[in-house]
């Protein structure tokens, strides 16, 4: 088994400090090249034996729980789909009462994991409430940006422009239309302790991110977005999922940075790129992507400046709260 | 009302007669059995409840984490939650409520998870409505609840302590709601006999890990996806443990009539031993109503009374159909509507079919009354029971439902 709990946890540095433990075993369902499998792989790994899982409705459930078999060498439990948030806020407030009243002796810490359907959309009371409640639960958005389990449908984590099968590309609409939800300001915006973007692409950063956030859950919640690529559902090959994800970083669409009890922080790679000249130029990232497959120049640009966009107003954040 | 066995009670138990509401009674309920995790949110009528609640936890008088959620559909989905995790866990709605509840009634009797709550009546919109008939509860009957309708602020404290014992049985393991008339009940003091708090724990003892539990030492999954090879036979696991619930439901019953000397059944029937013309009721104020006319009637020589559904899920079919059989004319008197139906009455067509089912061939009236607290007046039951007598000897009995107190 992993680390027994009361151990000091050590930070890892390189891909050999990984802990060996599977808890997401082998023979779920998911499709060739995975993105969220990965993640959930990788904030298991991390986080030890010693928690339970809640999940929502989405990929992962449907892919790793088909009954008699589960994947889950942890303990885990779906209810519904707008509802992770809510489940764990009751688990975690079961722990507490049993323990304070010598019923119970449990340790465990409490993970809620949803897809970008689960968090923005259908999920996003839940999430504010347990948020507000200041539960010490960890969720974890897990960010393929559409809605893939019931075949791609646009969601509030899909970006502009992007096809999918209720955003499609026709002649007078082309895309999604409207932006991406800064999911990230809307959780910060609750003064929890701990929140910060992480991505498969950068599973060392990933796990200590899951460690930071565990640990914080003494004062209250800890919310994780890890991007996680979808390769049927943003039109990629199998074997690119990782490579697109290291993209999204590179290219400033999907920057790595923390919300750590009040202050900001940019982390590497991002650290480098509120100077636009090191980062990698968008088209790198688009142009792998049969999603964006049909962008025109001016569409381009407008993603472009909606990057930028984003990027200034991160440098605002880092010069108000670095 | 109740069948006291004086003999056996040990009296001891009974630490004072107090005025409560019925809501104020479940809260008392809910502190003796000593909830681990309360989830709720308000509403009309419901709130006073969980305002009696959180008085209790902020006072320490219940040692609980009181969780005040941002809608009712989180409140089930805490205390689904809690309930995993191995706590005891109470909950409170009413309608519209109940109604975003939907979805998670359906998960928690599917994952076999013994949370108790205290449903109170009400209308549903629209037009907005905050006062009470039963058509929330109507409209959550097949959700796989044990649904028990409560008629007096007593009988509502005994059956959360009765209703919590049921939930956590290891035969049974299924959710329990507890109704009653909501404002004429829920806002109503009566005098109420609470308990011996060790007495009703004693009563309730704690089944903790006697079940599949989220627990790391032992991981196990919840909730898991079924395909059609197999959904059908789990799903028939819980609509069997429903129907056997009966069985644990009677136990309990008669062991809380030793232990505090009250018991209740499933049915209660007044005044049907020679009873012709009978009108079947739930809740408060429809039974009481009906059996003040009862009286009335047979003061001018007419033999009525009154049989009351306290047990509603499971449906209590042999026992109705025992008390009913000799009945000349018999009417079901609905506070819900189930529009659109053949006849509807939604309790009305659960007895039509059980005494059908029997071979009981006799005159049965739907009457539908107090829909959204229209006051249901004794003079309604006493010239609903002439009409009974009526329809007896004529045999024309009405093929739709008589909406009754309608302008």
């Amino acid at each position: 088994m992993g680390m027994a709990s009361g151990q000091i946890k050590i930070g890892i540095r390189t891909i050999w400090d990984i802990p060996k433990e599977e808890y997401f075993g082998p023979g779920q369902l998911t499709c060739a090249g995975c993105g969220p499998s990965l993640a959930v792989r990788h904030i298991l790994k991390a986080a030890g034996p010693d928690v339970i899982v809640v999940n929502a409705t989405g990929c992962i459930e449907v892919t790793s729980t088909q009954y008699p078999y589960t994947a889950w060498g942890v303990p885990y439990i779906h209810v519904a789909f707008e509802n992770a948030a809510a489940v764990a806020s009751g688990i975690e407030a079961a722990i507490k009462a049993l323990n304070r009243k010598g019923i119970a002796n449990a340790k465990a810490k409490v993970i809620a994991l949803a897809g970008d359907g689960g968090t923005y959309d259908i999920g996003m009371q839940a999430l504010s409430g347990m948020l507000e409640r200041g539960h010490g639960v960890l969720y974890v958005l897990y960010d393929n940006e559409a809605y893939m389990n019931t075949g791609i449908q646009r969601s509030g984590g899909t970006p502009r422009f992007a096809w999918t099968t209720t955003s499609p590309v026709g002649s007078r609409i082309r895309g999604k239309v409207q932006s991406k939800k800064d999911i990230m300001s809307i959780v910060i915006a609750h003064h929890i302790p701990y929140a910060a973007t992480a991505s498969i692409a950068y599973p060392i950063d990933l796990m200590n991110k899951v460690r930071k956030a565990l640990d914080a859950l003494n004062e209250g919640p800890a919310f994780l977005h890890v991007f996680a690529p979808c390769p049927p559902g943003w039109r990629i090959d199998d074997s690119k999922t990782v490579e697109i994800a290291r993209l999204a970083v590179e290219t400033g669409v999907f920057p790595l940075f923390e919300w750590d009890h009040g202050k900001f922080r940019l982390n590497p790679p991002s650290n480098m790129h509120v100077d636009k000249s090191k980062r990698k130029p968008l088209i790198n990232y688009l142009k792998p992507q049969g999603r964006f497959a049909h962008l025109k120049e001016e569409e381009i640009k407008a993603m472009e400046a909606e990057v930028d966009g984003y990027w200034d107003y991160l440098t605002r954040l880092l010069k108000a709260f670095g | 009302m109740t069948q006291v066995i004086e003999k056996e009670r040990e009296r001891s138990v009974v630490v004072g007669k107090v005025g409560l509401t019925t809501n104020y009674a479940i809260a008392h309920a809910v502190k003796d059995v000593d909830v681990d995790v309360v989830a709720a949110y308000p509403i009309t009528p419901q709130t006073t409840i969980i305002e009696k609640l959180a008085e209790y936890v902020a006072n320490g008088e219940l040692d609980a984490e009181f969780i005040p959620v941002e809608s009712e559909h989180s409140a089930l989905s805490a205390a689904v939650g809690a309930s995993a995790a191995g706590a005891r866990v109470f909950t409170a709605t009413s309608a519209q409520g109940l109604e975003l509840m939907h979805e998670i009634l359906h998960i928690a009797s599917g994952l076999r998870l013994p949370i108790v709550m205290a449903v109170p009546g009400r209308a549903l919109s629209a037009p907005i409505s905050i006062h009470g008939d039963y058509q929330d509860l109507m409209n959550v009957r097949d959700t796989g609840w044990v649904i028990y309708i409560a008629s007096t602020a007593q009988e509502a404290y005994d059956t959360v302590i009765e209703a919590f014992r049921v939930a956590e049985d290891p035969r049974v393991l299924l959710p329990v709601i507890v109704s009653y008339d909501g404002f004429l009940m829920s806002h109503t003091t009566e005098p109420v006999e609470v308990y011996d708090t060790k007495a009703v724990r004693e009563f309730t003892p704690r089944r903790h890990n006697t079940r599949p539990l989220l627990n790391p030492e032992r991981p196990v999954t919840m909730g898991a996806l079924a395909t059609p090879d197999w959904y059908y036979e789990i799903k028939y696991q819980a609509i069997n443990a429903l129907r056997a619930s009966r069985g644990v439901i009677d136990e309990v019953d008669s062991e809380f009539n030793r232990r505090f000397g009250r018991a209740y059944g499933a049915v209660e029937g007044f005044m049907l031993d020679d009873a012709d013309y009978i009108l079947v009721t739930y809740g408060g104020a429809a039974t009481w109503n009906a059996l003040e006319a009862a009286k009335e009637a047979r003061g001018r020589g007419l033999r009525a009374g009154v049989l009351r559904i306290r047990l509603f899920r499971p449906f209590p079919s042999n026992d109705l159909v025992k008390r009913l059989a000799d009945a000349k004319a018999v009417a079901v008197v609905d506070r819900a509507i189930a529009p659109g139906s053949p006849v509807e009455g939604p309790v009305f067509k659960d007895v039509y079919i059980a005494l059908r089912e029997a071979g009981v061939d006799k005159p049965i009236v739907s009457v539908i009354h107090g829909i959204s607290q229209r006051t249901m007046y004794i003079r309604d039951f006493y010239e609903l029971y002439y009409k009974l007598r009526d329809i007896a000897s004529t045999g024309n009995v009405p093929r739709e439902s008589l909406y009754m107190g309608l302008r």
